[in-house]
């Protein structure tokens, strides 16, 4: 388990890598970006040339650019008044924390019961029901969604507020777009994973044990149709926040997202560059903890050994 | 006897896309206090859909109830409420399922598997519970109790989880134990095991047992009575010496005249011919007619009802009708066509083996640390036009040895050599294609070892293809080979799905007919197919060595069948050949501890034997601790090696050199 | 024993040649179980019984066919711009009769916009806000959004078999090396790794593409190399190895037939992710470059309308729903009918 751990953080790192790489000969390469700007102002080239030796070999700048990295300085904004990045990331992630948090959690909860009910009853009116709903949680996009939503709830109805980030009313309607795409998913694997373990032989010997329906659905049924699901979450929850940059900035949410999808309307590239690797970092981790929480929780994985 | 159950005019369908499957028709039987009674049948005989629909298990959404009663306590159990049904199962009728693999819920403790019907059915708690699945742990044969309650099923080898499965049967002392092809799964010495200990508990708690078996041995074994049930009915029900000795309906006869026996010679055995007929249209009259050569003219018009043999002895056959003609059984026939053509022992060239192998090792690497020594160290020879049986239980290397030889895998050490030559010096291209031509294999799971995307015709043809055979000369070929196993023209041009197991293994054969091989590696040919189809294709492989010369290594857990078959057989355990000898002298004399307890492990077809029988029991821990590194493969007796260490042999030859004449 | 006996069978007197034994000729070879059929015409018949499947299908084939000719139904072209008619709302001859369609040039003031500016054209889905005619923009958009879609899914289906297939089919060492690399790979957020490289390669439909596709071959990868080292071990793989077959032979003629199920499957749910991430891109500004035109950019555009002039968003947020649902529902149902074990 140990072992396995390690070479998952092994290969994270490598990932990580390659992406702060590829950030980095960006840097170098686009025509315009601060590294490689001839119309920048002289204060600011002087700075760029002290912080990151613009004057030295580029493998020497690679690595004064990782070092940097490592102790958490992800370069500054020129375009935001020279503000440092780190900072802007740490003002904008509040908002989108609570948004994606909400989104994931209740997206989850509801997509399990809707998959469990559709496995319960299958092949009737509700399984039929749920299956739709999944579909076209799957299949409408999230902006679409979004768009209509803030336009009939919002507008049209009044119901709720349809931008900016006031409070637990302002967050509603984004979350409810957001976590459409998690219900469908979920409920989707769930129905899926609960009919493959109905089926299973030990489920007939429970049910020949003389137990009572409720006790084998929840006792043998769920808890094992549980564990796979674990796995997409992580995958799940990589995509609400990609998922997040717009639904954002259709609600004019002060997030993280809305800040990098201005930041590349805008070309601030240390921003867009210190951002994409703040998100690289997080979804690896996240996919990660997943992984290593799926080793715990399965008996299969977690105990070895016997005969 | 007190009559404990009764099953009245069972009928049940199965809702499936092609239309209503009618799985059991008609069954009714009785089952008494503390006895056994066996259910045999092939696949789809309706056996395992009555034993399922004792405690209504069977699946809800397809399954409709078309007749019948099934009696327990005065209660109707297939219209009894949920909540008696429930209160039932587990309490007073519990149930074994077939693969302990998937029988138990994977993430969940075995102690706690057990606790839970002992929560719902009984009025103990708390430390009760926990002390009472210790009891059980203990009645099953499971050691260290306290420690392995809190383990998960996957840190129990296959043979210990049939017993928690019983454990967990017994929990509540149930009156019926319905035991759905308890050992089908497990490897023969493990099958033995269990057997004993369900007699045991039977014994001990006055139990009565339903066994669901198509292994007539078990049946031997294990039963005081005995149904037959062939498509969806039963056909013949009585004692188990009645059915064995005296059986009256001709698919009973044939079944046993199916199975070798080891104890009466016979050159062919009895196949029946053709497949069970389609539930989808069960046919008119007797079932079993469009199989029975010797059927008679109603067979085909009017269904024959029970009659009665003895008092407890029923069958379904027009053959006991007053105005059927006298018929001698199948068996007996088969009895009388063998003494008259007894054929000799046959003589090999002893002195130019076809095959040799000669310290063969196939190691495998697992991870780093681990190796998987699945072959460690063999050497043999095959005679040409010899048959080579090698046996063994799951995980000996017998299949990997096969494999070995046909150049799948690339040998860890030694040497072996095809008709003189050696295989590892077979280099080029046009080498290894000589060397393919020589050598051909039958593979064990006929489901898996036709490419589904091909029709029959280019399967056959695709040793034809690799080898550079004109096109032209294809479809007379191909017609050919369909017919030297026994199918017709029209099989070309069919998919595999199409065609049941024994056929799709028929072609498994013409495949490897095609390019003309001299040795055939038949790997577990037959232990996939049902017992009648098994007869067809043993009989067939016979035939081809016969008619084509050929030789064959015959690899089988099944030691009946290959003693049958083989001319000699080598017995493996762990990667070693631990006992080579003739098929007679190995069986008559057997002298390493393993090949005597696998000997004495598989059950007889035969009740009066099975009753006399003491098993050997191969203490495999003590074995494995002795220190083995001077053992050698020496010559005992004339022509029977046999792996022993230096100990070992000076302990044989003290007590045989008397005893055993030469 | 309470095994019924009818006594009177036994007693009931029969013709007594009923007791002659049968002629040879009344045994019938009863192998026919069910009727010959290859395994398309069965995963045919499969997907046949999935009504939802089909129609999925029947809608996939009718908006290609629009995205195809719809452009070519109208005498407007799909960057004509003319100030004099824009945003007016959709007018469809005979359904404008129908009033809560909103299909009668009627704005959502209750302004009938085509009186109000005197064209007597209809414009069946209306107009943007530069007086292009929106019918033949979203069949345009549609027709560059499918053309995206479906080359990066057949480059996807290239790389992805043949890696897939090398490294299962070889083993060993090659296979342990390309799974390091996919392992590596996998952990870079598809999303990121698409705006980083549209900011390279500025955007456009063939940039667009290859950062769809510099991740997206991944699970097409795993997928076939699944398939293929489960197929390895199956015996008519080993069959034919001991027959001598050429590897040529044992991946075109047996491997690689019997993994186009999950293939097909597969690129089945690709069509409708890149459709979906097209979009997305277009709507964080990463889109194609006016005046090229793609579902994505229309829906963003006319999203910036919504509260005025919601009858674009309406219509292009309409079609990409359809093309995504239709694309999920055929996946969903090849996938049942390539895996009877699914198949009720």
């Amino acid at each position: 388990m140990i072992r396995y751990i390690f070479t998952r953080i092994g290969y994270m790192i490598i990932t990580l890598f390659i992406i702060i790489l590829l950030s980095f000969l960006l840097m170098k390469a686009l025509p315009g970006s601060p590294f490689n700007d001839e119309r920048l102002p002289e204060t600011q080239k002087e700075l760029l040339y002290k912080k990151y030796g613009l004057d030295k070999p580029v493998p020497i700048q690679f690595g004064i650019y990782l070092t940097n990295l490592v102790q958490g300085d992800l370069g500054i904004s020129f375009v935001l008044d020279n503000r440092p990045v780190t900072k802007i990331i740490q003002e904008r992630i509040g908002a989108s924390a609570i948004l994606g948090f909400q989104a994931v959690t209740v997206g989850t909860l509801i997509g399990l019961l809707l998959g469990i009910v559709a496995a319960l009853r299958h092949n009737t009116v509700i399984d039929y029901g749920a299956t739709v709903l999944a579909v076209l949680g799957i299949s409408i996009p999230s902006f679409v969604f979004a768009g209509f939503l803030q336009y009939w709830v919002g507008v049209k109805l009044g119901w709720l507020p349809i931008a900016f980030w006031n409070g637990f009313e302002y967050s509603i309607l984004p979350t409810i777009a957001l976590a459409v795409g998690v219900v469908a998913t979920i409920a989707r694997f769930t129905r899926i994973e609960m009919l493959e373990v109905l089926n299973q032989e030990y489920i007939l010997t429970a049910r020949s044990k003389g137990l009572s329906n409720s006790v084998i659905i929840t006792k043998h049924g769920i808890r094992n149709a549980l564990i796979p699901i674990i796995t997409i979450i992580g995958p799940l929850t990589v995509n609400t926040i990609t998922g997040s940059l717009v639904i954002e900035k259709i609600f004019s949410i002060p997030g993280l997202g809305e800040q990098f999808v201005n930041s590349i309307i805008t070309n601030d590239y240390q921003l867009i560059m210190g951002t994409t690797i703040f998100y690289a970092v997080l979804f690896v981790s996240v996919i990660l903890v997943i992984d290593i929480l799926y080793g715990f929780i399965d008996p299969r994985i977690r105990v070895i050994g016997g005969e | 006897m007190k009559k404990i159950l009764e099953v009245k005019n069972l009928s049940i369908s199965f809702n499936t896309q092609n239309g209503e499957v009618q799985a059991v028709r008609n069954v009714s039987f009785d089952l008494f206090e503390g006895e056994t009674l066996a259910i045999v049948g092939e696949s789809g005989s309706g056996k395992s859909v009555t034993s399922k629909s004792l405690l209504r298990l069977n699946p809800a959404e397809t399954t409709m109830l078309k007749n019948g009663q099934i009696l327990y306590n005065e209660k109707n159990i297939l219209t009894c409420r949920e909540q008696e049904i429930r209160a039932i199962r587990g309490a007073e009728i519990s149930m074994i399922f077939q693969d302990p693999m998937t029988a138990l819920n994977p993430t969940m403790t075995i102690g706690s598997q057990i606790a839970e019907s002992i929560k719902k059915h009984s009025t103990l708690r708390g430390n009760q519970i926990t002390e009472r699945v210790h009891e059980l742990l203990q009645l099953v044969g499971i050691k260290e109790a306290d420690k392995r309650y809190k383990q998960y099923p996957h840190q129990f080898s296959g043979g210990m989880r049939q017993r928690i499965v019983i454990a967990m049967a017994l929990a509540c002392e149930p009156r019926i134990i319905i035991a759905d092809e308890p050992t089908t799964a497990l490897d023969v010495s493990i099958q033995a095991q269990i057997l004993e200990l369900l007699k045991n508990i039977q014994k001990k708690m006055n139990l009565s047992i339903i066994f669901i078996t198509h292994d007539l041995g078990v049946v031997a074994k294990m039963a005081d009575r005995v149904a037959v049930m062939y498509a969806g009915k039963i056909i013949e029900i009585g004692l188990v010496d009645e059915i064995f000795y005296h059986c009256q309906h001709p698919y009973t006869q044939g079944l046993l005249a199916a199975m070798p026996n080891p104890d009466i010679e016979t050159n062919t055995l009895y196949a029946i011919p053709g497949t069970p007929p389609n539930l989808l249209q069960p046919p008119i009259g007797d079932a079993f007619a469009a199989r029975n050569n010797q059927a008679l003219k109603i067979d085909f018009l009017e269904e024959p009802p029970m009659f009665k043999v003895s008092d407890t002895h029923y069958a379904a056959t027009w053959l006991l009708h007053e105005q059927a003609p006298k018929m001698i059984p199948i068996h007996q026939q088969l009895a009388q066509a063998e003494r008259k053509e007894r054929e000799k022992a046959p003589v090999f060239d002893t002195t130019k083996p076809y095959l040799t192998l000669q310290g063969v090792k196939q190691h495998f690497k697992l991870d780093k640390n681990a190796i998987n020594k699945a072959v460690d160290g063999i050497t043999f020879d095959i005679y040409k036009g010899e048959i080579f049986g090698l046996v063994g239980e799951s995980g000996c290397g017998k299949s990997t040895t096969g494999r070995s030889i046909i150049g799948l895998n690339i040998l860890t050490d030694g040497d072996i050599h095809i008709d003189g030559r050696n295989i590892n010096e077979a280099k080029t291209k046009q080498e290894k294609l000589a060397f393919n031509r020589k050598v051909q294999m039958i593979f064990q799971d006929p489901y898996s070892s036709l490419n589904p995307r091909m029709k029959i015709a280019d399967i056959i043809a695709e040793g034809l293809a690799i080898h550079g055979v004109p096109k032209s000369e294809w479809r007379a070929k191909i017609y050919e080979l369909l017919n030297i196993v026994g199918l017709t023209k029209e099989y070309a041009n069919r998919y595999p799905h199409e065609l049941s197991g024994g056929q799709r293994q028929r072609i498994g054969i013409a495949r490897a007919l095609a390019v003309e091989p001299e040795l055939i590696i038949a790997d577990e040919p037959i232990s996939a197919l049902d017992v009648s189809i098994q007869a067809q294709i043993v009989n067939l492989l016979k035939k081809l060595q016969k008619e084509r010369e050929l030789t064959y290594l015959f690899i089988a857990h099944d030691l009946s069948m290959v003693k049958y078959i083989s001319n000699r057989i080598g017995v493996m355990y762990r990667g070693k050949i631990v006992e080579l000898a003739e098929s007679h002298e190995l069986y008559d004399h057997p002298i390493h501890p393993y090949t005597k307890a696998l000997l004495s492990a598989i059950p007889l077809p035969d009740p009066k034997l099975e009753r006399e029988r003491q098993r050997i029991i191969f203490n495999e821990a003590e074995y494995n601790a002795t220190n083995r590194e001077s053992e050698s493969f020496t010559e005992v007796r004339p022509g029977h090696f046999v792996m022993l260490t230096e100990e070992e042999l000076t302990q044989y030859d003290q007590v045989n050199s008397e005893s055993i004449p030469l | 024993m309470t095994t019924e006996v009818t006594d009177n069978a036994t007693v009931k007197k029969y013709p007594p040649d009923l007791f002659e034994p049968a002629s040879q000729s009344e045994f019938v070879d009863n192998f026919t179980y069910r009727p010959e059929q290859s395994f398309w015409q069965d995963a045919w018949l499969g997907l046949r019984k999935n009504k939802a499947a089909i129609v999925g299908l029947c809608i996939i084939i009718l908006v290609i066919l629009l995205a195809i000719f719809g452009p070519f139904m109208n005498s407007h072209g799909y960057d004509e711009q003319n100030l004099a008619r824009t945003n007016l709302p959709p007018k469809i001859p005979v359904l404008e009769n129908i009033s809560f369609l909103g299909l009668n040039g009627v704005d959502s003031r209750g302004v009938d916009q085509y009186e109000a500016k005197g064209i007597s054209e209809d414009f069946w889905f209306g107009t943007d806000e530069l007086g292009r005619d929106l019918w033949t923009r979203i069949w345009q958009g549609t027709r560059i959004s499918l053309y995206i879609a479906f080359l990066a899914a057949t480059i996807d289906l290239i790389i992805g078999v043949a890696y897939g297939a090398i490294s299962a089919f070889y083993g060993g060492r090659t296979d342990n090396i390309m799974q390091r690399i996919i392992e590596v790979l996998v952990g870079i957020p598809g999303l990121i790794i698409n705006i980083l490289l549209i900011l390279i390669l500025k955007p456009g439909i063939i940039s667009i593409t290859i950062a769809m596709v510099i991740v997206g071959w991944i699970s097409m990868a795993r997928i076939v190399r699944a398939q293929i080292l489960k197929l390895k071990t199956y015996e008519f793989v080993l069959a034919s190895r001991t027959l001598g077959a050429s590897n040529q032979r044992l991946i075109w003629k047996h491997l690689i037939p019997n993994t186009l199920g999950p293939i097909i499957v597969a690129t089945t749910f690709t069509i409708p992710g890149a459709i979906f991430t097209e979009a997305l891109l277009s709507f964080i500004g990463l889109g194609l470059q006016p005046p090229t035109a793609s579902l994505g950019t229309i829906v963003n555009d006319s999203y910036k309308l919504l509260r005025i002039y919601p009858h674009g968003m309406i219509f292009s947020s309409i079609v990409i729903s359809l093309i995504m649902i239709s694309f999920n529902l055929l996946g969903d149902g090849l996938r049942d009918a390539f895996d009877p074990k699914i198949r009720k």
